[in-house]
């Protein structure tokens, strides 16, 4: 028996059925569904609930629909920025307090001047800055974010962006997967796989790196509260904050639709494919379920994965920074050598390299920054205030609000980190659709950083 | 509704609770599993959530339709016995294109599991009835559970499992997955249906003779190409069909190769779901 046999006498059948033999049946299977299902249902009472239906007239209309979801992104980034703020400071102080007692004891117990070094300048102030910067804003942003999910919220920020996604030439659920990609660029590669259309999905994977991720987050909302909304105070400040991440946010999710756009007329050619999304009931999030995926799958996860890069990366900062080059250090002397190619990005030789040392997970840039400043002996203490933290950079490094933003916007478009490139050749079994995925992040960062960088300095800003 | 809640929550056995002396939730320990037990249905009706009420575990649960892409394995022990319960992706039909889908498909026609539990919506059981009446084709034993109780009493609506199990020829159930409600009865009517116990009569939709005659001529010589396939109706009716993928899979000799694939155990695989909880 072989496989021709089979498909010959089955082609030989079909020849000898009537047409549409299959039609009938699919037809009588849904007539059957529709008989059984009316026999079991009884709709008791006149009892009518479309609260649903009402609510979703207003959260899914053309005209309420975007401002609704923009103040809702504004309100958990707000939250997120006014919170984590609150909680960083204090936690840099109390950690930076333990990394100083640390160094006296070990110094007290007369160990070797490069252990002592290498173990809390290197290491732990690795960490510090890691957890310090990064816990807070997760802590508040995972669990509003589930909240939001849960509730059935999503599938309704698909259906208003839709319009703009077959614009762009790729899927309305690409919405669903940008979404995830909050959480974490690798998921939400992932989530590509609920769109059908290999085209589409490809590019759903090639553009969810534009959305930052919540590794990204910290680095945002920092730059923001820090530079951004400088010189105002209290509820101004987080308000000022909050606007230039969301202003960020947008920016990135601009750059989606443009990628796509850009994508789809080139590359990866065709037209956008029509699918049926429902619109589940909304459901009450179950807190305690919240609270555990929120921050235990998730923060403590990213969290964790953040730590194991920082702790060896504050080594290498360290191991540099102490190797003699020249009358200075290694650490200063390549910080010196990319100083160029950093000016005509608007950013400097250090936050490049701490960049190169970042890139298995690209969300520690800025404390790897801080420790390349601090250990290159270019900062005496370390900053634990926000405030501290900007009189330094902008009196010692010559920072200014142009720093600061395009570092912002670099962070954001720049390419993905280490596990989504792996997961995006996972997913797409290409090599060539992975590193596609970190030219076109990494060329858009270049173009877009050098753009407002000239621009700046083109109009005298700077 | 007169159906009294059975569990409270899993999450807090009450020590009383009769139905608590015999689940066991395993996590993530599947060795030494005796039976397997799949959850199907549409897209967002709560199969993560019975999923982790069952075995124990979080895997991560949206309100959204399409968040489980792939499948996940877990455990439980219910009266000594071991399950492997799979987690599938939703889905509408079984004549899907999307690779969620099929990997739904796939392991519905190719994995064999013992049952399989078709969760339901209560709140729209027309549309979800399409694909219990599909998985029945493929398998006897299917159990249907009417999921989210809740909502559908809050809608107003009544749901009559025991004209849907007569219609069906197959149990129904109803369930409450996020309280628990239900849930020890359809882990016991699941061991029934695999133990025979209960012997499922299902609602075959079988078409006009001569279709009938042309499946019967065709499933021997399936069977004959392929030992031990599960599923040779299905493949002969999708071949009638003219499914030019399931063709190409007979041709290429992928069938045999995908039968084995989807025996193989995911173990590790779920291992990094449970402690990762990414997706």
């Amino acid at each position: 028996m072989q496989a021709k046999d089979i498909i010959e006498k089955a082609e030989v059948l079909r020849a000898g059925l009537s047409t549409g033999f299959r039609d009938e049946m699919v037809k009588s299977l849904y007539r059957e569904a529709e008989i059984i299902a009316r026999r079991a249902v009884r709709r008791a009472g006149d009892k009518k609930y479309d609260l649903d239906q009402r609510i979703d007239r207003i959260v899914t209309s053309p005209l309420t629909g975007l401002p609704i979801m923009l103040a809702l992104l504004g309100i958990v980034i707000w939250l997120t920025v006014s919170g984590a703020n609150i909680v960083s400071d204090a936690s840099a102080t109390v950690l930076f307090w333990i990394g100083d007692q640390g160094k006296a004891f070990f110094e007290f117990l007369r160990l070797p001047w490069w252990i002592t070094g290498f173990i809390w300048d290197g290491v732990y102030r690795g960490l510090a800055w890691v957890v310090s910067v990064m816990f807070p804003p997760m802590a508040i942003f995972f669990p509003a974010f589930t909240i939001l999910e849960d509730l059935g919220y999503l599938p309704r920020v698909a259906f208003n962006l839709d319009w703009l996604y077959r614009k762009s030439g790729a899927h309305g659920k690409q919405a669903l997967t940008m979404a995830m990609g909050f959480g974490c660029n690798a998921a939400g590669v992932i989530s590509t796989r609920v769109i059908d259309s290999p085209r589409e999905r490809l590019i759903a994977i090639l553009t969810n790196n534009f959305v930052p991720c919540n590794g990204r987050f910290p680095t945002l909302i920092m730059l923001a509260t820090v530079f951004v909304a400088a010189g105002f105070s209290g509820f101004t400040a987080s308000v000022i904050a909050a606007a230039a991440v969301v202003g960020v946010v947008l920016i990135g999710v601009g750059f989606t639709f443009l990628m796509s756009y850009l994508l789809s007329r080139t590359v990866l050619k065709g037209e956008a494919s029509a699918f049926t999304l429902e619109l589940p009931p909304y459901r009450r999030p179950n807190i305690r379920r919240i609270l555990y995926t929120s921050l235990i799958d998730r923060t403590l996860f990213v969290l964790w994965r953040a730590m194991q890069t920082a702790a060896p990366a504050g080594a290498l900062i360290w191991v540099l920074a102490n190797i003699p080059y020249h009358n200075t250090s290694l650490a200063q002397a390549i910080a010196q050598w990319l100083n160029p190619f950093g000016y005509l990005l608007g950013l400097d030789g250090v936050i490049l390299l701490a960049y190169i040392i970042a890139i298995p997970a690209n969300e520690i840039v800025v404390p790897t920054m801080m420790m390349v400043y601090t250990n290159a002996g270019m900062m005496i203490s370390t900053p634990e205030t926000g405030e501290a933290i900007r009189s330094l950079l902008v009196g010692g490094h010559g920072w200014t609000l142009l720093t600061a933003i395009n570092l912002m916007l670099f962070s954001l478009l720049h390419n993905p980190c280490a596990t989504t490139i792996l997961t995006i050749y996972k997913e797409t079994k290409s090599l060539r659709w992975a590193a596609m995925s970190v030219v076109i992040t990494l060329g858009t960062a270049f173009l877009v950083t050098f753009l407002t960088a000239s621009l700046a300095r083109l109009l005298g800003l700077v | 509704m007169t159906e009294k809640p059975v569990i409270s929550t899993p999450a807090e056995p009450c020590a009383g609770c009769p139905a608590y002396a015999q689940l066991e939730q395993m996590g993530i320990k599947m060795d030494g599993f005796e039976r397997v037990v799949a959850l199907a249905g549409n897209p967002n009706t709560g199969k993560s959530t019975l999923f982790n009420s069952l075995t124990g575990l979080k895997q991560h649960v949206g309100n959204w339709p399409g968040k489980t892409v792939t499948r996940a394995e877990g455990g439980y022990k219910f009266n000594g016995v071991r399950y492997k319960l799979v987690d599938l992706p939703g889905t509408y039909s079984l004549l899907s294109a999307s690779q969620d889908e099929e990997v739904a498909r796939d392991f519905l026609l190719f994995g064999n599991p013992d049952a399989t539990i078709v969760v339901t919506d209560a709140t729209a059981l027309e549309r979800n009835l399409n694909l219990v009446l599909q998985v029945m084709e493929i398998t006897d034993r299917v159990i249907v559970a009417v999921n989210l109780m809740d909502e559908a009493r809050r809608k107003g609506l009544e749901v009559d499992t025991r004209s849907l199990s007569r219609d069906l020829g197959v149990p129904a159930i109803p369930i409450t997955a996020r309280t628990g409600e239900g849930l020890s009865l359809l882990l016991q009517t699941v061991a029934d249906v695999i133990e025979g116990r209960i012997l499922t009569k299902p609602l075959r939709v079988n078409g006009t003779p001569e279709f009938q005659k042309a499946i019967e001529q065709l499933v021997p010589m399936i069977e004959e190409f392929v030992p031990g396939i599960p599923n040779a109706r299905w493949v002969a009716i999708r071949l009638l069909d003219g499914d030019a993928r399931v063709r190409q899979v007979l041709e290429s000799g992928k069938l045999s190769e995908l039968i084995a694939s989807q025996r193989r155990e995911e173990k590790a695989y779920s291992a990094r779901m449970a402690v990762e909880g990414r997706l």
